[in-house]
This record gives structure tokens, sequence and C-alpha cells, in this order.
């Protein structure tokens, strides 16, 4: 991958100023330090820094179509480029490179906005065309790649991380009340939001087409959510079949590159199944990478083991103790630009630096798979109070809750009470938000630390509301399993799971991360398949579970779910890192920064430095609360406009009259 | 005797931090999202180390510990049983 960032003036010429053009990408050189190159002229300026890992010499960007008419900055991958590129030559089309990134180009060149449904892959792409003065930004489906854009003062400034928006002076850098609102309840911010006020991320699957008549910003692509008569009625033999062969063929394509693709194996199903196909079907010589918690309930490298043993790869495990966690928190939070209320993305930015210093930069992952093919509680816990809901009072239907969080219920005694509290809502089954609701009014309760002020900012908005009114008409014909899936991926995946930890924190060490399960033929196909071969009784992933049947272990099939979690006070609290935390959420910075109640915030850290029982929603809240602290002092109070980081262009192309 | 008042100021401290947010003796405080599940364990164990009582694992019901009414009804009639001034 690679970081891309660009001024343009919507009205017509005007000055591009280089200096500020060279800053903005310099800052992103971090998500590819290989090469970087500049693109100017009278209306727009490209910039780009690059990670090569496909035409490792001839592939500079910007990248130009055969008279020069069209530019090009690229992130990321596509991942069908040898057919595309086959059909343009034979269309007549001339390259002079062999990347990606030209066919790009020259199928734009053919098709126009059509191009983009044609492309398989992860990207995020600014094309300029000079006889229409005319800019496309574009993203891929599920948002894997980022880009962000705001428009001020007659200029779209944009950018792969906002950091490179913010090297512009004149752009005021203001922490948005209303993403705080939506992080606060949904973990993330919606669609299109970003923490910051005027900053806007395109959506997954979205283009911004802009010219000085005309600004057009629409979705090429939806997450598909079949409607229940549309679904497919082949045997569940003659699905796993079509599926079996669809991923193997989205790990085929993922493995394209000039260097050596590697892969992230967790222990849990989805990344041993990726590395088990790489493994068996393509690459004997297989590198894995897992991580070992020091605390004892998140570690799951004893399955790691096992894996590399059985599928032999050289597999590399790296340790992280809570006080890594610590030390490295704020860091993150540079790269993910936004609060969070966890810190799992801790762990993986620190995997991506050792795999980064073991010599690859290519990582297939097993993200995507749980909201996919149906993995998570959620969903499950969705399916049994709608189950429950029906016939509220049935002893054995609430007894179904029990057997979904073991380790919750692992105090018997307080199973009525447990119980009682999932049963919260079930009068609203059939409320479309139905799945989500319990853990969105739950997080919500941590706005109680917000400031007054801050809420009154917040004023009536409600981001549930917001939700509601986004959600895709025929919504209300799926079943309760399709649309917990869609709120799932359409909020949480894109917006924090392939950000804050994905793309993040893995290009804060130039590391690309592939997550074949998120290849849009097999969303497109699982949309269609029925929920029950989804999750069969309590059995999560069925279909997926059979895929793998004859490559993995019995035991890593059948084991139960962990989902992937990191420590939070136990981490963030520890003794060594207490200096770091006070300065930061002590009653005056609390006051200073103004988004928070100084009291409450007191109570709550005392509260969790004494607390024996860990409370995931007070952990939450520490998370939420010195996360924004810290974006507030890094993006708000001292933000580096003018960052010692010295770019070395490797080509420079500068078409402005007055040159 | 009346454990209203300590019950109100334990979970306005502990769970409300400090946000009275109008909590009424009757409200469920699960339903209204004031305790979750780990919230209980935090509650008993402060009914049982404040009032120096054992909880039985059938006493662990909404019934005896959802409002602060119901904690209070449960309290009375376990003082009482155990002999302490109620």
């Amino acid at each position: 991958m690679c970081g891309l960032t660009g001024i343009f003036h919507i009205n017509g010429p005007g000055n591009i100023p280089l200096d500020t053009l060279k800053r903005m990408t310099a800052v992103l050189q971090h998500r590819g330090g290989d090469e970087s190159g500049i693109y100017i002229d009278d209306q727009i300026g490209l910039g780009h820094t690059r990670l090569s890992i496909i035409d490792l010499h001839s592939g500079t960007q910007p990248i130009h179509n055969e008279d020069k008419t069209l530019w090009i900055v690229f992130n990321g991958e596509i991942f069908n480029y040898p057919e595309l590129r086959k059909q343009l030559q034979d269309d007549g089309h001339h390259f002079y490179t062999t990347t990606d990134t030209e066919v790009i180009l020259h199928l734009y060149e053919r098709d126009g906005l059509n191009c983009l449904n044609s492309l398989n892959g992860q990207f995020a792409f600014a094309i300029w065309s000079t006889p229409k003065k005319q800019l496309l930004l574009a993203r891929d489906r599920m948002g894997i790649c980022p880009l962000h854009y705001t428009i001020q003062n007659g200029c779209i400034y944009f950018a792969s991380e906002i950091k490179s928006i913010f090297m512009e002076k004149k752009i005021s850098r203001e922490i948005d009340p209303i993403a705080l609102d939506q992080i606060f309840t949904i973990w993330a911010p919606l669609p299109g939001f970003t923490a910051f006020k005027h900053i806007h991320e395109l959506e997954p699957g979205q283009f911004l087409q802009i010219d000085k008549d005309n600004i057009h910003l629409s979705k090429y692509w939806h997450f598909p959510i079949d409607p229940r008569n549309e679904l497919f009625d082949d045997s569940p033999e003659e699905l796993t079949e079509e599926l079996t062969r669809l991923l193997s063929d989205a790990v085929r394509i993922r493995l394209i590159a000039d260097v050596t693709v590697g892969s992230y194996l967790s222990g849990g199903l989805d990344s041993s199944g990726i590395t088990a196909l790489v493994a068996k079907q393509f690459n004997h010589d297989v590198h894995s990478f897992g991580i070992r918690f020091e605390e004892f309930d998140f570690d799951e490298s004893i399955y790691q083991k096992q894996l590399a043993s059985f599928l032999s790869v050289h597999h590399k495990e790296l340790s992280v103790s809570n006080s890594d966690i610590a030390s490295h928190f704020s860091e993150i939070l540079w790269h993910s630009e936004k609060p969070i209320l966890r810190t799992a993305p801790v762990p993986l930015f620190l995997l991506s630096k050792h795999v980064s210093e073991n010599g690859l930069k290519v990582i297939l992952t097993g993200e995507g798979a749980d909201e996919i093919f149906g993995g998570y509680n959620i969903f499950k816990e969705a399916l049994v109070r709608k189950f429950l809901s029906r016939k509220p009072d049935d002893q054995n239907r609430a007894d179904l809750i029990t057997r979904l969080y073991p380790n919750i219920f692992k105090n018997p005694s307080l199973k009525n009470s447990l119980i009682k509290f999932f049963a919260q809502g079930l009068d609203q089954a059939g409320d479309p938000l139905f799945s989500h609701l319990i853990r969105w009014n739950n997080t919500k309760r941590i706005k109680t630390f917000f400031a007054e002020n801050l809420q009154k900012e917040i004023g009536d908005y409600n981001c549930i509301e917001e939700i509601r009114g986004l959600l895709p008409d025929h919504f209300d014909t799926c079943s309760t399993l399709m649309k917990a899936q869609y709120l799932e991926s359409s909020i949480f995946l894109s917006n924090y799971l392939l950000s804050s930890q994905g793309d993040r924190v893995a290009m804060a060490h130039a590391v690309e991360t592939r997550p074949p399960y998120l290849d849009h033929r097999i969303i497109e196909f699982m949309a269609r398949v029925p929920a029950v071969w989804k999750i069969l009784g309590l059995n999560e992933k069925h279909i997926l579970k059979k895929v793998f049947k004859d490559i993995l272990p019995k035991n890593i099939i059948d084991r139960p779910k962990n989902p992937y979690r990191a420590p939070i006070q136990q981490s963030l609290l520890t003794a060594h890192n207490s200096e770091f935390v006070e300065s930061m959420i002590c009653e005056a910075e609390i006051q200073k920064a103004g988004y928070f109640n100084p009291k409450k915030v007191t109570s709550l850290t005392a509260k969790l430095y004494g607390q024996k029982n860990v409370n995931e929603v007070e952990g939450m809240a520490l998370a939420g609360i010195l996360s924004t602290q810290i974006i507030d002092h890094q993006y708000i109070r001292n933000f580096p406009t003018d960052p010692n980081c010295p770019l070395k262009l490797d080509i420079m192309i500068d078409n402005r009259s007055n040159s | 005797m009346n454990y209203a008042e300590d019950l109100h100021k334990f979970i306005l401290e502990n769970f409300l931090f400090g946000d009275d947010n109008n909590l009424k003796n009757d409200a469920s405080l699960l339903e209204h999202g004031i305790i979750d599940s780990t919230g209980i364990l935090e509650l008993i164990s402060f009914l049982e180390e404040t009032y120096g009582i054992t909880i039985e694992d059938d006493e662990m019901i909404p019934e005896n510990l959802d409002s602060i009414d119901n904690i209070n009804n449960f309290l009375n009639a376990k003082l009482k049983v155990i002999g302490q001034p109620a």
C-alpha cells in the first residue's frame, strides 16, 4: 500500500503551494517509504509515497496514460489486474509499466466511472483529467484503504490520512462532538464521519467526482442484503463446494506480489483457514505471525503452535505484555486518528512492526469472516433473543442465553439476573436494530462522562436514530441474521476493524494487510446463503467450517469462538503507566480539554484502580476518555504542522505554466 | 430500617459517577441500564461487605436485587432472619 494526497482548486487555476504539498506527502511516508512523487499544474497537486509491491522498478507514481492527459495516485492493490490489462491491451491501450496502477487509469479511460465495477481489490485513488479539469476520488467496496477529504476555500484537500490534510495550516482542527457521540455509542464514527469537524471520509464503495460545475458523490456498491425470497435453494454441499472455489480464488489472487506474502495466524478458525489454504494449495514456504498475551485469558498461542506444526509453516510469535499495550497506546492513536474504546489495536501495531522487522511487507489476514459467515456472538444473541421473544416465559428458551456466554455465566447463581439483562427489549423484536440495541444502549451509558458543554453541542442529535435513517429500503424483508450482519459490517467493520485495527496499525510500519474473506464475490455469494447454513442451531460459521473440515485439525474447527481482545484497564492502569495516564486525565487536563466531566472521570479512575471485577463498559469508558484526551493533545493542541521529515522525490512533474 | 438512602448513595457513586438522573427507588436497575452483568457482582459484594451478610445463590434474583426498593426489602428480611436490628 501507499499514501496519497492532493489539493485541487475546484473553480479553475489557482496557486498550489508546493511546500504544503510536500509536507502533506512527507507526513505519509510511514505508509511506504520506498519512493515518492509529486505532480503539480495550475489547478491541482498530487502527492504519493510508495510501498513497492508490484513492479518494483518502474511503478513510480504519479502515473499517466499514453498522452499524459490522465494522472493517477493510487493506494492499494487491484488483484484482477492481469486479466484487465490483457483486455485493455487487446483494445489497443499501451502500457509503460507493469503495475496495477496503470491498469486503473486505462480502464477509467475506456469505461469512465464504470471502471469501478470491474475492479477486484482494496484501493483508494485519485485520477486527474487535464482536458476535463475533473478530479475523481474513489474507495474500495468495503473500505479497506482509507481516503479523507475536506472542501474549504474553493479547494478540495484529500489524503489517505487526516494528518496530511492538517499540514495545510488554513484548515481548522476541531474534534466533532457528533463524532464523539457516535464513537461513545457504536464504538466508531458512522461512515463518512471522522473524529474531526468538516473532515470527511469517503465511504466504502463511494466515489467523488468533482469539477467546477458539479460535485457528484455517490456509492457504486452497497453491502448486499438479499431478501429472503432471493436466497439460494442449493444444498449445503453445493454451497460449500462453490464457496470453496471462491475462497481458493480469493486467496490465489491475493498472493500476487513481487515480494513475499505472509499470513497472520491467531489460532482461531478464520486465520487458520487462510493460512492452511496458502500452505496446502499455493506455497509450501509460508511465514506466519501471531500474538502471545501476558494475560492468560487473552492468550491463544497454544493453538498457534499446534497449527504451525500441523501446517509446517514458519511461525513467529510476538509476546505482548500489559505494559507494552500501555506504552504504545498513545502512538497508535497518532495513526488511528480517532478515539477508541478498546486497546486491541496496540498488539496488532506491534505485530506489524515485527512483520516489518522480519523483512515482509504483505500479510493475509482472516478479517471479515465473522461478519460475512456469521461468527459473532451478537448474531447468535439476536437469534436466541428473537426466539425467546416469541415465548418470553419459556425457561428452556431463556437458558439458551447461558450457552452463548459461558464466561459471563460461569457464576451459576447469577443466571436469573443475567437472563433478565439479555431479555431487555424483547418487546422490540420487530425493531430493525434489534440485534444491536442492547450493545449500543449499554455503551452509550459512557456518555454520562461527557461535560455539560459537550452535551449541549450534541443537543438532540441521536446517532441510533440516524442509523435508522440510513437503512436500505428492503431492510425489513431480510432475516434477523442478515440485518445484524449488515449493521456489524457497515458500521463496525469498516470504521473500526479495518481502520483502527486494520490499515492504520499495519501501515504504521508499512505493512499491507490483505483480507481474502472480504473479496466482494464472497460477500455477494454469502448474502444469498440462507441464515440457517451460516449459524446452524448455535453453531457459528457452519458453512465455513465445512469448507475447512479437511484441511484443519478437528479441535480447531470445533473450538468455541474466542473473540480477539486485549486487556484494557489491566494494561492502561499499570504502575509504570500511571504517570502518563495521570498527566492526560487529571482533573486539570480534563477541564482544559473540555470534553468530559472532571469529577466523574476522577471517580472512574479511582474505582478502576481498586476494582476486582473487570467491568467492560467502564473499561471502554477509560479507553475512550484517555484516547480522546490524547487525540486532543496530538491533533488539536500540539499538532506539528512543520514536521521534520525530509522528502526525497523520485519523480517531480511540474506542469505549471509559470514554472 | 430503611437502607434506601445508603443504597442510593452507593449506586450514585459507583454506577452513575455522581449523576443522579432522577434515580427512583422503584426503577429497575437492569432495565434502565444502570447496572450490567458485572455491575450485579459489584452490587452483591457491596451488600455482603457492608451488611455482613451472605447472599445465597437462590436469593440472587431480580425480585431481590433489581431496584432500590427491592434491595431494601430484601435486606430488611435478611437481617431480621439473622437477628440484626431491622
